[in-house]
């Protein structure tokens, strides 16, 4: 694409990471999650993915790292949740809401402005889900560019 | 004459659709149990001021399990169809 893209692509690529991980942080609190938040991050992988061509950005960004984020993400949202069988308590339980520490401070009935330390189990679950969606959808995106890509090579060979 | 049946079956069904919504009141569902205990129990028990995040990552966290894992098999299956183009080695041994 042309310079201007690339400026703007350029200045807007931090904001849009910065704007998804606020959805994913603050997803107990106000409209959002895991899965908004990290489409939100996605969509600037694919502004990126936009603004350079595909060949520049495979190399910056890299497919094992998106690969290793998916499969991180899921396997933490899991074990969040099986972590709750060291407590005695069943699959899923939020352990930690309410019992004070980082996550657990507790919650006044009726509608307030709320906290950031509260939630218990469900930021660490947003946070993981927002890493699997972040790799899953940017990974997405590069598998459907490199056979568009491919694709157009061929037929500038044949022509 | 196609035409015409078409169009004749389309606004009976539009007619109907309207009659069937008209007379129900937004705001006052029949049945509302589930979620006055979700209003009522959820910030004390959950944490959450957003009981949205709470219903869907704690009371049906076992639902939100089949969601990540639909996303992991869909990113699975279209690497599976894309792995010729995009990867490159571990082609060579077929």
């Amino acid at each position: 694409m042309s310079k201007l893209v690339r400026f703007a692509a350029d200045i807007l690529y931090p904001v849009v990471l910065i704007f998804g991980l606020y959805i994913v942080a603050h997803g107990h609190i106000t409209p959002g999650g895991g899965f908004q938040g990290g489409a939100v991050i996605a969509t600037g992988v694919a502004l990126v993915i936009v603004a350079y061509s595909y060949k520049e950005v495979i190399g910056w960004i890299g497919k094992g790292g998106l690969m290793a984020r998916e499969v991180i993400g899921l396997m933490g949202f899991i074990g969040v949740a099986l972590f709750a069988f060291l407590f005695g308590m069943p699959f899923f339980y939020n352990y930690l809401a309410g019992q004070g520490g980082l996550f657990g401070v507790p919650v006044a009935f009726g509608p307030n402005p709320g906290e950031l330390n509260t939630g218990g189990t469900v930021p660490l679950m947003n946070f993981a889900v927002g890493i699997e969606v972040w790799g899953g959808l940017s990974l997405v995106i590069l598998y459907l560019l490199s056979g568009l890509i491919e694709k157009k090579d061929q037929e500038e060979e044949g022509s | 004459m196609r035409k015409a049946v078409t169009a004749i079956v389309l606004i009976a069904l539009l007619i109907t659709l309207v009659a069937m919504i008209l007379p129900l009141t937004f705001g006052s569902p029949l049945m509302s149990d589930m979620d006055d205990y979700f209003i009522r129990f959820g910030q004390e028990q959950t944490g959450n001021n957003n009981e949205c995040t709470a219903v869907v990552f704690d009371y049906r966290g076992f639902d939100t399990i089949g969601e990540s894992t639909v996303l992991f098999t869909a990113v699975i299956g279209t690497g599976l169809m894309f792995r010729r183009l995009f990867g490159g080695e571990e082609v060579e041994d077929e």
